[in-house]
Formats: C-alpha cells, sequence, structure tokens
C-alpha cells in the first residue's frame, strides 16, 4: 500500500467569486500541507474564508484556481463517480447543522454510506450499532433525528462519518449549535478517534476549545493563511466555567 | 506507470477505472425503501405533492365521465333530431377539453415536483458527501415521483369519477350510471374507447408525467455541487 506524507496539499488554491462587477477573493493562493494522522483546526473570523477551505478540500466545490492533492492525487482530475468513491470511503464529514436525513433512525443514518459501500444489511447494521455504542447512543438506534437532541445528533454525524473507515474526517464547525459543555463532549470524542483510530482530522472552526487538542493550528484571515502553529508553541488557557465537571 | 498507480492510495481496492461504478451502489429494494420512507414519513408533505396531480387527473377524469355521459344521454334521448352532427360536435369539444386538462395537469405536477425537490437540496448534498453518485439522486426522485404520481392520479380518478356519477344521477339513474363507464368516451384514431380504459390510461398518464416533471429538477439538484446544494436555507 502506497503511503504519503502528506494526506492533503493544497497548492496556489484560490477561490474568487464576482459579485456585481467586484471580485471577492475568498480564498487567495492558499498553500497548506497536511500530515497523515494529524489533528488540524483551520481557525479565522466568520468570512475568513475557512469554510470555502473546507469545501475545496473536501471536493464539495471546485476552486477557481490552484490544486487540491488527496495523497497525492490532483481532485480535479478526478470523475465524478471517483469523487463520489472518495466522499463515500475515504472522508468522513461533519457539520455544523448536523444533516441528518429527517426520515430516518439513526441506525439508518448510520448505515446509510455502507449501503453505498455495498455492504451487506447484517454487516452493516453490526458495524452501524458498533458506532453508535462507540458514541454512546447505543439505546438511541431507533430514535429519529427529531427525536435526539443537538449533541446526539451530531454524535449520530460522527458516528456515520467513520461509518466506511475513512482515511480523512472533515468537519466544519462541529460544535457551532452546540453549548459549551457538549461541544467539549464532541471535540473530546473527536481527539478520542483521531488517536485510536490514527485518522486525519481537520477542523475549520472559530471554537477556541478546538485549539486545546489540535497538534497544528491554521490561522487564516480574508482567504489568506496568516500563520500556522504548532500546538506546543501556543500559550492558551481556555478557561473554565464555574460548576463545570471536567 | 499504470493508471492505478498513479491514482494512488486515495483509490485503493479498485479493479480499475472502470471498476469505480460497481463499487458505488444503490440497491432496488433500498431505494424503494428510501423512497416508502421519504413518501409515508412525511405524509402531509406528500399529500400536497400529489394533490397538483390528484386535481388535474380529476377534472381529466370528469371531462371524460362528461363526454360518456352525454353521449349516453342522447342515445336515450331518441326524440332528439341530428344525434350524428351533435356527436361529431361533441367530440371535438371533449378532445380539446381533454387536452386543455392534461396541460392543466402537466402544470400542476411540474411545480409540485420541482417544489419537492428544491425542498431537498440540503439533503441530496448530504447524501453526495456520503458518496451517492448523481444517478442515485435522480433514481430516489423518480421512484417518488412515480409512485406518488399513480397514487394521486388513483385518488384524483376515483374523486373525478365519484363526483361526476353523483352529477348524473338524477338525469341518468343509478343504472345509466354504471353504464356509462362502458360507453365510449373518446373516439380516437378510429376506434372506440370506453370510460373504464380511458380513465385508467389517464391514471398512467398521470404517473409518467410526474416521473418526466421530476425528471429536470431532479437531474439539476443532483448536478449541482454539494457546497451550493448544502447551502440551502430548508
Amino acid at each position: 500500500m502506497s503511503v504519503y506524507e502528506y494526506i492533503v496539499r493544497t497548492k496556489n488554491l484560490s477561490k474568487i467569486y464576482t459579485l456585481g462587477g467586484t471580485e471577492v477573493r475568498a480564498l487567495d493562493d492558499v498553500a497548506l500541507d497536511i500530515r497523515r494522522g494529524e489533528y488540524v483546526s483551520i481557525m479565522g473570523p466568520s468570512g475568513s474564508g475557512k469554510s470555502t477551505l473546507f469545501n475545496m478540500i473536501g471536493g464539495l466545490d471546485k476552486p477557481t484556481k490552484g490544486t487540491v492533492f488527496i495523497d497525492e492525487v490532483d481532485m480535479a482530475q478526478l470523475t465524478a463517480s471517483e469523487l463520489a468513491f472518495l466522499r463515500c470511503r475515504k472522508i468522513g464529514y461533519i457539520f455544523q447543522t448536523f444533516n441528518l436525513i429527517p426520515v430516518m433512525t439513526a441506525l439508518e443514518n448510520v448505515t446509510l454510506p455502507m449501503v453505498f459501500a455495498g455492504l451487506t444489511t447484517d454487516a452493516a447494521l453490526d458495524r452501524g450499532m458498533e458506532l453508535l455504542k462507540v458514541v454512546g447512543l447505543g439505546e438511541r438506534h431507533d430514535h429519529k433525528p427529531t427525536e435526539l437532541s443537538g449533541g446526539q445528533q451530531q454524535r449520530v454525524a460522527i458516528a456515520r462519518a467513520f461509518a466506511n473507515d475513512p482515511a480523512i474526517i472533515l468537519a466544519d464547525e462541529p460544535t457551532g449549535n452546540l453549548d459549551l459543555k457538549t461541544g467539549k463532549e464532541i471535540i473530546t470524542l473527536l481527539k478520542r478517534m483521531n488517536e485510536e483510530k490514527k485518522v486525519t482530522v481537520i477542523s475549520a472552526t472559530h471554537d477556541l476549545k478546538m485549539i486545546d487538542v489540535s497538534d497544528r493550528v491554521v490561522w487564516i484571515r480574508d482567504g489568506k493563511i496568516e500563520r500556522i502553529e504548532e500546538r506546543e508553541d501556543i500559550q492558551l488557557q481556555v478557561g473554565q466555567m464555574e460548576g463545570e465537571e471536567q | 506507470m499504470s493508471e492505478n498507480e498513479r491514482i494512488g492510495g486515495v483509490l485503493e481496492g479498485v479493479g480499475g477505472r472502470g471498476g469505480i461504478e460497481q463499487q458505488i451502489v444503490l440497491p432496488w429494494s433500498r431505494a424503494l425503501q428510501m423512497t416508502r420512507e421519504n413518501i409515508f414519513v412525511r405524509l402531509g408533505r406528500s399529500a400536497i405533492t400529489a394533490s397538483g396531480i390528484c386535481l388535474g387527473i380529476a377534472f381529466l377524469t370528469a371531462v371524460l365521465f362528461g363526454a360518456s355521459a352525454s353521449r349516453l344521454l342522447a342515445e336515450m334521448d331518441l326524440e332528439r333530431l341530428g344525434v350524428e352532427h351533435e356527436a361529431g360536435e361533441l367530440q371535438a369539444r371533449i378532445i380539446w377539453l381533454a387536452a386543455m386538462s392534461l396541460v392543466v395537469a402537466t402544470v400542476g405536477i411540474v411545480n409540485s415536483m420541482l417544489m419537492s425537490v428544491t425542498e431537498r437540496y440540503k439533503e441530496i448534498g448530504t447524501m453526495k458527501c456520503l458518496g451517492a453518485l448523481d444517478t442515485f439522486i435522480v433514481r430516489l426522485f423518480l421512484l417518488e415521483a412515480g409512485l406518488l404520481g399513480v397514487l394521486g392520479s388513483a385518488v384524483g380518478a376515483i374523486v373525478g369519477s365519484g363526483v361526476m356519477m353523483l352529477v348524473y344521477l338524477g338525469r341518468l339513474g343509478g343504472g345509466g350510471v354504471v353504464k356509462a363507464w362502458v360507453t365510449t368516451a373518446v373516439q380516437l384514431g378510429g376506434g372506440d374507447v370506453p370510460l373504464w380504459a380511458a380513465i385508467t390510461f389517464s391514471v398512467l398518464i398521470g404517473g409518467v408525467l410526474s416521473i418526466l416533471a421530476a425528471l429536470y429538477p431532479a437531474w439539476r439538484a443532483a448536478k449541482m455541487p454539494p457546497a451550493a446544494a448544502l447551502r440551502s436555507e430548508f
């Protein structure tokens, strides 16, 4: 099996929108290398371009200029089917708004990617239940998203992201719609999965709690990378609120 | 360097570039199950979508029933002069009315399907993130459109003919109202089409029109880049 050091690489990555005559550079010549197994947080204020960068890396949108390499494969060269395969087997997505299918139960949501991957129903159900147990929702497998809290929905989304044992997890503001305590739980869960399954986690966020678990933090502003810091170099103590348990 | 080596680790485990399509599947049984869930869990919403089809086919059914009933009345009324001449005029009017009602039905169906697909852009985007091929999205929506189309048309046919049977009960009598079903509704291509056949055919047309109406919106939605689909507010 071929193993490359950098699982994601971007080169001269730009996304330019033309809005009524003016050019808006959502991303401006971004070069970013992410190592296999890393936990990277892309941080920046609203409108900084972190979601755009997320979309580029995840193959959810096409760049105006530049290239995204996943395992040294140029994403622009992939056919629609190859992209679908990538999204099915190699990348797991987590969103701020959870994006679960409302008419399906938690278990059905988690096993949907497995259906696409061709797993038999029994294998899919077994694996789905396992994943739900890992995220602590074994008993709620037959609940629909409307019957679950925000934090529980995000856990189901995380379980779903791991459905086909991906190499990369992409999370866009995973704690954006969650309260402080639930957000911390989700971050802890993500870090645990990163360490246990050796999965690369790339998270676009403005939640400072994410810094603590990241190997590297990429600060982005106005479509450009301001700086990239290793966790050790960041001196930060995220404060605690009264009455919070550790 | 072979294609596979060039493609590299990211497409590991695929039997050649052509093998990709076989690696992502949506079995028809699962597609049908998902379609059933989509329709029946959101029953209210499905009913609204189907109502456009239902009303259009009800209108068409009523027109066809009226045609048969008029013909039956003309046959029963032996003292009427120039029955042949009137039948000819009647026929032209019926074809015109039936065509108009089909147009109305189509507009209703297209609108309903467009709404139905647009409402679910976010879901479509999500499914693409899970690896769904564009054809899966189209397949799911066409199945739903077909099922809703046939069900809605059937309900429409029942409503349309039910109302008309009541309307003509006085003039035709109970027996007459039943006889209308085997009376010619329209004459197409030199052949006489009895009412029951015409209405059954209309229900099928409703199903087919629904599938056709969903085709373009579903295809367009499937082709959208996931980022755009996920940005939807619904």
